[in-house]
């Protein structure tokens, strides 16, 4: 160790007023795994894609073996043995495994070439013990063996240095463990890893040294040996300065919404429900905390009835719920602040009076005696542009005119004006400015006031914790422990987000 | 896969983006048929003649619009809900068997009994037929613009041979068509004279109907934010696929309906192609008229003018009558350019004021 084969300097990359890197410096030495550590929108992927030329950084520059390297794409970075496996992978399912080894290598392969590029890939396979036929089909693999394959058209590519992104999310604990024994065999043959995490535990294990990247500026590095997990989920979180909020004690014990034992199928494995037990008190704010991907969406759906529970029971207000459909439940008072705004809460073209009303388009006063009032819902549309301060105050536009912030507080409008007894909100502050998010956060405490319960799950643990009367932190679809918030310290409420059960000691794989 | 977006930009615009397309049309035609040698002001000029120059022409426009109004009434409601569906013509044609055998084997009953079952029956099958469709996509997520398409085939084909050497051929067996409607199921003539027939006052009052059902009813709220953004109205619990298949299933129906009077007010017996490619046509229309009742009523007019007005164009000019084709093909491609027309005229007509405003 201590030749340094890679050095960016002060890296800065913009996204119009966004700054997703500030001034980053970070280094890989020959021979080590370097973790890339941060919660989800630290700038650990912007960093990588700069270093792999997928994006070009506005300022500071990036130093190959001491010599400055000008990226034009991953072309040139691949040229220079640069090598990422991204989180999701790039393969071609029907080709076989050799094929999209090769692919975008050879533009016409000859038998000759193939034969020739099938003998070093065997070659290759052999070195590092990997067990992959060459000529199955990607789409028959395992998530797994998939992996494996990036991982060798990397090498046959000649990466010397190796970026992997997130690898873990996707994995099994078995395919873990298998991966981690390649990585320390590659460094062993004097390759240089780099390792996107934001799971503490296995950067502790597989990791030489860590750099902790927050909101974009890489807060510090360290040699993995010398610090604890609860230091690095400090350093990851930090103690940023917070929202403050009077929290009025929550009055009733009655619970308006439970689950027993959910199972939901998520998109992933890691974002299945898992046995899950939930309840949410009237005038309650129970906040859900959480890395992003680890369920939180499925846990929604399934609240809202939008989501197929496979096993387990809901109830709401005593009674239970778990088939009835979406409909229904709103009609009984459940509001739905959507995870994607532009998607799933809004119908762009209809103008804002018209989305006010998508909840409820057919009840009165917008339906009577089976006829739709066009009147009704404009008259409902200019009240509550005024109600809820919704810029400009043109509820005959469009939906897609207002910036983010007013499409917010559209579909707060029209949630909130049902009188709901049961709101789920799912990152309902996401990209929205300070001023915008604070309207939304009174908004939630305002409904907590007049007794109903709030789900509020949320990325952003400041928001969780600013809110939220009781925090549950969730991890792989499972309740990973529960807290009141100011209770406990970022470091812990850090080590459940990561896969540590609350009370357990550190160091234990999930 | 594509999706039809319905815009709902302001009329202005909508109005703006029209009178450009039909601009071009006249233009690139009138080249066309200078081309040919033949004077392009003639030939409209013997076209509007034919289309609306007499009692007769009138009469003759206004049974070509029918068809191609209902089916185009119907694929609105479809398009609207965001469907692509191309199976009108598979749905008139099984509209009009339908009304053929209501027509043929309850022929005994009075006429004012008959004619509304006879188009009740092909409404039926129109529905049923494009039910079909409607379930292979909600439920399978068969793409709708293939399986219409290949419904049209099979409806077709199974037609022509119900009437070839099926059951439904006429008693002397000698054509391929099958025999009269009873008279109780023709429809009656509504301008002495002329062929124009009851079917005119069905077309006018459907379109209220679909006007209605779009903008006055909760359904047509909600089909039109499913056809918008089907993810947003799942998850206000708006059930998707049931109104997907309820929108082609209506689209169907308004189908069915137009076979069903082409059939008893103009042939009064089933033969092949006898939907004339209104199905097709249609599609244009729904498209011109900006998928709303009143400006497909507008569209419908003008396509059904083309198609007898062309005649007259070919008897006095002798310009061939393949050229309305060329027409009507063009009108859809202007049609469908239509976005980018409009935004290019807007730039046009803004960019004197924006330059300086600039310089100000």
């Amino acid at each position: 160790m201590g030749e340094k084969v890679l050095e960016m300097r002060n890296v800065t990359k913009r996204f119009g007023r966004l700054i997703a890197n500030d001034k980053v410096n970070f280094d890989l030495e020959k021979g080590e795994v370097h973790a890339l550590l941060g919660e989800n929108g630290a700038g650990k992927t912007t960093l990588m894609n700069c270093l792999y030329g997928i994006y070009s950084p506005e300022e500071g520059e990036i130093l190959l073996r001491g010599q400055p390297l000008a990226l034009n794409g991953p072309k040139d970075a691949i040229a220079h043995n640069i090598g990422m496996v991204h989180q999701h992978f790039m393969l071609v399912p029907p080709l076989t495994v050799l094929q999209n080894i090769v692919l975008g290598q050879e533009c016409r392969l000859s038998p000759m070439k193939l034969d020739r590029a099938r003998r070093e890939v065997e070659e290759l396979c052999r070195l590092y013990g990997f067990q992959l036929d060459l000529d199955t089909k990607v789409a028959d693999l395992s998530v797994g063996a998939q992996q494996r394959v990036e991982l060798v058209k990397a090498l046959y590519r000649g990466a010397d240095i190796l970026i992997l992104d997130e690898p873990t999310a996707v994995l099994t604990p078995t395919e873990v463990e298998g991966l981690f024994e390649i990585l320390r065999q590659f460094v062993s043959q004097g390759k240089s890893i780099i390792i996107i995490s934001h799971k503490l535990w296995e950067v502790k294990q597989i990791s030489n040294r860590v750099t902790v990247l927050r909101s974009g500026a890489a807060v510090s590095t360290v040699f993995t040996a010398d610090v604890e997990e609860s230091d690095l989920a400090d350093m990851m979180v930090g103690k940023k300065v917070s929202l403050q909020y009077e929290k009025t004690p929550v009055k009733s014990q009655e619970a308006i919404f439970e689950m027993r034992n959910v199972n939901v199928t998520g998109s992933q494995r890691a974002s299945s429900l898992k046995d899950l037990s939930l309840h949410i008190c009237k005038g309650e704010i129970l906040g859900i905390a959480g890395v992003d991907g680890n369920g939180q969406l499925e846990l929604s759906e399934a609240v809202m009835g939008l989501a197929e529970i496979q096993s387990g029971q809901v109830f709401f207000d005593g009674e239970e719920i778990t088939r009835v459909p979406t409909r229904r439940r709103i009609e009984r008072g459940f509001a739905h602040i959507p995870e994607e705004r532009m998607t799933q809460g809004l119908v762009m073209n209809f103008s804002a009076s018209e989305n006010m009303i998508l909840n409820c388009y057919d009840r009165p006063p917008f339906t009577k005696n089976h006829i739709f009032d066009n009147r009704a819902v404009r008259e409902n549309g200019k009240k509550l542009v005024e109600e809820y301060d919704v810029r400009p105050r043109s509820p005959e536009a469009a939906a897609r005119s207002f910036s983010g912030g007013n499409q917010q507080k559209v579909i707060i409008a029209r949630e909130f004006s049902q009188d709901p007894k049961l709101v789920v909100a799912v990152q309902p502050t996401r990209g929205l400015d300070i001023g915008a998010s604070e309207f939304v956060h009174h908004k939630l405490l305002e409904r907590k006031e007049q007794g109903a319960g709030v789900l509020l799950i949320s990325a952003d643990l400041d928001e969780v914790l600013a809110v939220s009367d009781r925090v549950l932190v969730i991890n792989e679809g499972e309740i990973m422990g529960e807290f009141i918030p100011g209770t406990i310290s970022y470091g812990d409420i850090g080590l459940m987000m990561g896969g540590t059960r609350q009370g357990k000691k550190e160091g234990d794989p999930a | 896969m594509e999706r039809r977006k319905p815009s709902e930009s302001p009329l202005f615009q909508q109005l703006l983006g029209l009178g450009l397309a039909l601009l071009l049309v006249i233009v690139v035609t009138s080249v066309l048929i200078a081309l040919s040698g033949k004077s392009p002001l003639a030939a409209f000029q013997a076209m509007i003649k034919g289309a609306f120059g007499t009692k007769n022409s009138t009469a003759e426009t206004m049974i070509k619009t029918v068809p191609l109004l209902l089916a185009a009434l119907g694929l609105t409601i479809c398009y609207r809900t965001g469907l692509t569906s191309l199976g009108s013509e598979g749905q008139i044609v099984i509209g009009g068997l339908m009304a053929t055998i209501v027509g043929i084997y309850m022929g005994g009953l009075p006429k004012p009994i008959l004619v509304p079952l006879a188009m009740i029956a092909g409404m039926i099958g129109g529905g049923l037929w494009a039910s079909i469709a409607g379930f292979l996509k909600a439920k399978l997520g068969v793409s709708e613009i293939i399986n219409t398409i290949m419904l049209n085939y099979v409806a077709t084909y199974f037609v022509s041979y119900l009437i070839s050497s099926g059951p439904l051929q006429e008693e002397s067996g000698f054509y391929p068509q099958s025999d009269l409607l009873s008279q109780n199921a023709w429809l009656s003539s509504i301008l002495p004279g002329t062929r124009m027939h009851t079917g005119v006052i069905v077309a006018a009052v459907s379109v209220v109907a679909v006007y209605l059902l779009l903008w006055k009813l909760p359904l047509g709220y909600q089909m039109r934010a499913v056809g918008n953004n089907p993810i947003a109205a799942r998850t206000n619990g708006i059930k998707v696929a049931r109104n997907m298949v309820l929108a082609m299933v209506l689209s169907g129906v308004f189908a069915g309906l137009a076979g069903a009077i082409e059939l008893m007010g103009i042939h009064h017996r089933l033969m092949n192609g006898f939907s004339s490619s209104y199905g097709f046509d249609a599609m244009a229309v729904a498209l011109l008229g900006g998928l709303h009742p009143a400006g497909v009523t507008v569209a419908a007019l003008f396509f059904g003018a083309l198609r007898t007005g062309a005649n007259t164009m070919q008897r006095t000019l002798q310009v061939p009558v393949s050229l309305v084709n060329v027409i009507q093909g063009l009108v859809i491609l202007f049609v469908l350019m239509q976005a980018v027309l409009r935004s290019f005229t807007i730039k046009l007509f803004t960019s004197k004021k924006g330059a300086a405003a600039k310089e100000a």
